[in-house]
């Protein structure tokens, strides 16, 4: 290895980037959400495009295609979430009265307005989720390439009611990806999760709400990746509301943002489960779920962020 | 290489017209044994594969082996005992290598549809004239067996090229297992033809929840009811359809038939709720019934894009 290698010009107290300050969680101000909610629960629902042809760069996105094109098999299993699983979550969510975060491929946007025109009809929020599966944010982008992505992501959306939010492809950035959400005046991300509230990311050209997004919870993670039944998913969403619930006297009023993905949890066997969390929820004392962006409208009226 | 298949239309799982299957029913079920050979030293495609490792793959041919040896027996005295009949997935080969198997069908009325001539000769790499043999083989081959004219199709180990479905359409296929986006059957855009894509429901095939989620008996037995409970509900509002694909080398294993037996029973309680039927007879009352309207809808509601598969501008 070249001697550099073990050099460490970052070693120091703190993080080891300028976008936030560290603060552990016994030190932070106590957050409070409206109505008195002890926790605030954020459904995130990514509507993701999987194109046949993947240039799979710089990196294969989670659920792209698998076998040799055309893999007609990965592509229509995921559009099936699109045609067919989102309609059961947003039946399961207008039954119990809440409304959610979808995070839209700019793609999906363009290609499925019937889709859209469902989502906003029934009130719930949609951010912007880049271009597409196969459009990730990474350093080897110029900041003007990822400018453009960003730019003809919005295209997609509404003019009149922009997405205020942002969830990066595969939740991947570049260095400059939040300095430059910023500049495009989207007021939070969903890529960082690094805290059980949201946190103020500082950049050079103003500063953005990061909204805690689980992977750890994200029925993707635990019901696809990882094989778990939605037994153990459902359980699992219980006991991190409990968690929260206890902590509340020590750490204030905090946050779960969970992902629903319409491929996974929208499959006629699995339904059942969202159907059991959001009864769960109508049922628990001091438990609300409120879109990303009300959380992060709350957040900000808080001022509750160090500088 | 294309973005997206362009084989069907985007159509909005709420709201659609409501599918009325016969005698009122609003789910069709149907099950779907895979009668499978795969072969013991089978040529390399440069695309994929045939097992993994190495060739011979004593292990994993013999486990198929098996499937036939003894575990299609097994699964077809369980369907005899429920009246079900299969529509058997079929690698048309096997008609050659075990007759045996192919009278036992035979004599119990079920129904074929061709699942290429081996599972271990994939679609990739082929011309058309190429895919057109197999499917000219896959006819003849079964017609010759069981005097049947077969109607539909699930490429050989889901394995397929830009020109599949536009052969089978030609050949005057009725309906294709290939895709999975949907619930309902819906219309295929092939150059001819009309050709429905009917609904396998990959994500309870036994191979997906034994081998790759790794379910045990008792939890696939219970998802299964689950599957069906809720396409059972949905179906009040517009007929859905069910499928269980299967693979005797895995549902038939001793550790597993059993268990498997309740979520049938459960389904079979349902008799005045489902039309238990072929993909034949689906696919052949969706196109009597709904292929216009279906298309109507499509157009109102959904977003047509005009064009055929892989052909997004149209045109011959």
């Amino acid at each position: 290895m070249d001697k550099s290698y073990l050099k460490y010009p970052k070693r120091g107290y703190g993080q080891d980037h300028d976008f936030y300050d560290w603060r552990m969680a016994k030190d932070r101000p106590k957050l409070k959400w409206s109505g008195g909610a002890k926790v605030a629960i954020s459904f995130i629902i990514p509507l993701e495009f999987f194109p046949l042809n993947p240039s799979g760069s710089p990196f294969k996105h989670p659920g792209a295609m698998v076998t040799p094109y055309p893999d007609l098999r990965h592509f229509t299993v995921r559009d099936y979430g699109n045609r067919v699983g989102v309609y059961r979550i947003l039946k399961a969510l207008e039954e119990s009265g809440v409304q959610a975060t979808f995070a839209v491929n700019g793609e999906i946007a363009k290609r499925y307005p019937p889709l859209m025109e469902i989502i906003k009809s029934q009130g719930h929020e949609v951010a912007a989720h880049g271009l597409s599966t196969d459009h990730i944010h990474h350093v080897d982008l110029t900041a003007e390439d990822e400018v453009s992505l960003m730019i003809e992501t919005e295209q997609h959306f509404d003019f009149e009611n922009r997405p205020i939010g942002w969830m990066s492809p595969a939740r991947h950035q570049s260095t400059k990806t939040l300095e430059l959400l910023a500049v495009r005046a989207f007021s939070y991300c969903l890529d960082w999760e690094m805290d059980q509230v949201p946190v103020t990311a500082k950049t050079e050209n103003g500063d953005i709400t990061l909204i805690p997004n689980s992977y750890e919870l994200s029925d993707f993670t635990l019901l696809h990746i990882r094989r778990q039944s939605e037994e153990a998913w459902l359980s699992q969403m219980k006991a991190s509301i409990e968690l929260l619930l206890e902590e509340h006297d020590r750490f204030g009023s905090q946050m779960l943002g969970l992902t629903l993905t319409p491929y996974v949890i929208g499959q006629p066997f699995r339904i059942w489960a969202l159907q059991a969390l959001l009864a769960h929820i109508k049922d628990t004392d001091n438990v609300s779920i409120f879109t990303a962006g009300n959380i992060a409208t709350q957040f900000a009226s808080q001022n509750a962020s160090p500088t | 290489m294309h973005a997206t298949p362009n084989l069907y239309d985007y159509w909005p799982y709420a709201g659609r017209p409501k599918i009325e299957w016969p005698g009122g029913k609003k789910l069709a079920f149907w099950i779907a044994p895979n009668i499978e050979f795969y072969e013991f030293m089978p040529p390399n495609n440069p695309k994929r594969q045939p097992w993994p490792n190495a060739i011979p793959n004593v292990q994993q041919y013999s486990q198929r082996d098996f499937g036939n040896r003894v575990g299609h027996l097994r699964l077809m005295e369980l369907l005899d005992r429920y009246n079900l009949r299969g529509s058997v997935s079929l690698n048309v080969a096997l008609c050659d290598h075990h007759p045996e198997i192919i009278e036992d069908c035979v004599k119990r009325d079920w129904e074929f549809f061709s699942h290429g001539i081996y599972n271990t000769r994939y679609s990739y790499g082929l011309t058309p004239e190429q895919e057109q043999a197999v499917l000219d083989d896959s006819i003849k081959t079964v017609e010759k067996a069981s005097g049947q004219r077969i109607r539909g199709y699930l490429a050989p180990a889901l394995t397929h090229t830009e020109h599949t479905l536009d052969l089978i359409a030609k050949n005057d296929f009725w309906y294709s297992c290939d895709l999975f986006q949907d619930d309902q059957p819906q219309p295929l855009k092939t150059k001819t033809g009309k050709l429905v894509s009917m609904p396998y429901s990959l994500e309870v095939n036994d191979v997906i929840t034994y081998s790759v989620m790794g379910m045990d008996p008792e939890r696939y037995s219970d998802i299964l009811k689950r599957h069906f409970d809720q396409l059972l509900l949905e179906g009040e509002r517009s007929g859905t359809v069910m499928c269980i694909p299967l693979h005797a080398y895995l549902v038939s294993q001793p550790n597993r038939i059993k268990m498997f037996e309740q979520a049938l029973a459960h389904i079979c309680a349902h008799k005045d709720d489902v039309w238990f039927a072929t993909g034949k007879d689906i696919a052949k009352h969706f196109i009597d019934n709904y292929w216009d309207s279906s298309l109507e809808d499509i157009k109102q509601r959904g977003v047509a894009t005009g064009g055929t598969g892989f052909n997004p501008k149209g045109g011959a």
